[in-house]
């Protein structure tokens, strides 16, 4: 039977010849995590479970990553209940403060996910490693503490809708930008359920960085999970880092799709997305203008080392603007250590930014750069809901790095370009 | 399984951040969640909530973070079901593992009001509102969820799956 990507690896891990959309599975799992939110309760139903320890303890990771290095003591607490966890069933993969980063970026970087995968994560921009060809998809806690007693989770086979997207990206335009667009026009929930599986000409240009900051938002659409098949690039991401075997799937021509749509991506300037809705997507030339407290450049969707380096090139020799403040917190150690070799640090600090350690930190409006009553902040993360990064009248703007970047220097929404000046590629 | 309570009504696209914001997310008790649940959507709608009310959204309930903390917060007050046009995934799966019931009804959002004594009937999907007394056809739980709250939600499925292998 004609199969899509999804279906197929979602059939090979439930032991099964075919699977359709809507069907219930029993599907094994090669991968799960949880964080330091999630983690303490998905330890407390897995200690319910009456399991004696992990389905496997090389297929399991704890990151803790979001309110680390710990704002309070709360938070403190939540690590240290992850951390017992974790010596007591002596788990070799734990990321502490110092080798942690972002899960989703560091998990991918440290060769933990490859395509054909099923990657399960007790954080909803698990989504993010569909990006390498895998089935990657974010659960509860519970629902975690399932995966990791049996090696197995419950799936219902969501409905595929493929984007198609042509042409060539014109300067400035990212992945980012790509994603944002579709978000625009089928809404916070225009792929509810379903599995969202991007192709076309354009992807064949992208960097993985970028290909993955698509993925990573594919929940902002409300979907179960996004995915591209591999190519060149992927495969040759993957060998130097994937600690396994993988298999390569690929959507049959004749698959069915719940339906198929292009996107005219050379036509396509930066956009952002407006308070306070991921859907609420304009052309950055639109919302220019706005005045902006607050810029940062960072997270699971941005904070790769492609997102430093467009920042830098538009911050390399400039000021950040004196009535408002730029954060950048590299993804992961590695990516920090590479901005480090590349100068881009020195250019940030000479800037006038201020450089964190790896954490999720504001997108959350956790710790390090919460926002106030009436502030508005340009940030490249992917959520911008009412108080999402700080007080309730606060505001978000989601955007790509450059235009934060731009932001940062002008102190208003802006344009990379108004600040650059015109490129011929970027 | 039959629910009966007083309705409170919110809008579309309620997501995880409203319903509790992260800078909460440092416990997991149901208690203190409970004291934030819905601050940052309607920072007096908590007081409004007695326990056995039961809350009508519209679309896509419970979007974004797969914050289990979420649902707990709402079961944390004493809300007895949520009613919607429909769920988020990541919310519909974590509801139904935490024990709190929710139910797809594409006509109740538009037609219950602030106040009216809803009944929720699980099984059959209809939801009877007794102010108005007006009848909505909503969608019976799935076999596999009422399989899963018959094994007594997700421990209990996974402790049974075990016992057979
Ligand atoms: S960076 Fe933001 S979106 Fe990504 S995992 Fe952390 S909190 Fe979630």
């Amino acid at each position: 039977m004609s199969m899509t990507i999804t279906e197929k690896i979602l059939a090979a891990h439930a032991g099964v010849a075919s699977v359709a959309p809507g069907e219930i599975i029993d599907c094994r799992v090669d991968f799960v995590f949880a964080n330091d939110i999630t983690a303490p309760l998905a330890i407390r139903e897995f200690e319910k479970m009456g399991v004696s320890g992990v389905f496997d303890p090389d297929r399991v990771a704890f990151v803790l990553d979001h309110y680390v290095p710990n704002k309070d003591i709360a938070s403190a607490q939540q690590c240290k209940i992850t951390r017992e966890f974790v010596r007591a069933h002596g788990l070799p993969h734990f990321y502490d403060i110092g080798r942690a980063g972002i899960a989703h970026v560091l998990l991918a970087e440290e060769g933990f996910v490859g395509p054909g995968d099923v990657f399960v994560g007790a954080d909803s921009h698990t989504c993010n490693h569909g990006a390498l060809g895998a089935f990657a998809t974010g659960v509860g806690s519970s629902d975690l503490a399932a995966a990791m007693a049996m090696g197995r989770l419950w799936l219902r086979v969501p409905e595929t809708v493929r984007y198609e997207f042509l042409g060539r990206l014109r300067p400035w335009v990212t992945g980012k930008d790509l994603i944002l667009a579709i978000i625009g026009k089928i809404g916070v929930d225009g792929a509810r359920y379903g599995a969202m599986e991007f192709a076309g000409e354009t992807l064949d240009d992208l960097t993985m960085d970028e290909r993955f900051s698509i993925t990573n938002m594919a929940v902002e659409a409300g979907a179960k999970n996004g995915i591209m098949e591999p190519d060149e690039r992927t495969l040759a991401w993957v060998a130097p880092r994937l600690r396994r075997t993988f298999t390569v799937y690929r959507s049959d021509p004749d698959a069915r799709f719940a339906d198929m749509q292009t996107v005219d991506a050379g036509a396509l300037d930066p956009v952002v997305a407006a308070p306070a809705s991921p859907g609420n997507v304009v052309p950055v030339r639109e919302a220019a203008g706005v005045k902006v407290d607050q810029c940062f450049i960072g997270t699971c969707t941005n904070g790769r080392i492609e997102d430093l380096r467009m920042a830098a090139r538009v911050l390399a020799g400039r000021k950040v603007h004196r009535d408002t403040r730029l954060l950048v917190i590299p993804a992961t150690p590695a990516i920090y250590r590479q901005a480090l070799q590349e100068g881009l640090i020195q250019i940030f600090l000479d800037a006038g930014a201020a450089i964190s350690t790896s954490t999720c930190g504001p997108c959350i409006g956790g710790h390090m750069g919460v926002l106030a009553d009436g502030e508005v902040c340009v940030s490249t993360s992917s959520r911008n809901f009412v108080g999402r990064m700080g007080h309730r009248e606060s505001q978000v703007y989601l955007a790509n790095a450059g235009v934060a970047a731009a932001s940062a220097v002008t102190g208003r929404l802006t344009h990379p370009s108004d600040v650059v000046g015109e490129l011929v590629s970027v | 399984m039959i629910v009966r309570g007083a309705a409170h009504v919110v809008g579309h696209h309620v997501d995880t951040d409203v319903i509790i914001p992260a800078r909460y997310l440092v416990t997991a008790d149901a208690v203190e969640l409970a004291k934030h649940a819905f601050e940052d959507l309607d920072p007096t709608l908590r007081q409004r909530i007695a326990p056995g009310d039961i809350i009508v959204a519209g679309e896509n309930f419970g979007q974004g973070s797969s914050r289990e903390h979420a649902p707990i917060a709402i079961k944390g007050l004493g809300v007895a079901a949520v009613v919607a046009i429909s769920f988020a995934r990541i919310f519909y799966r974590n509801a139904f593992n935490i024990g709190l019931p929710v139910l797809e009804c594409a006509d109740a959002h538009a037609e219950v009001l602030e106040g009216d004594v809803i009944e929720v009937d699980f099984t059959t999907g209809r939801v009877r509102n007794e102010t108005r007394d007006e009848i909505y056809r909503g969608q019976p739980i799935p076999v596999f969820m009422q399989r899963l709250v018959d094994a007594g939600g997700l421990v209990g499925y996974v402790r049974a799956q075990l016992a057979k292998s």
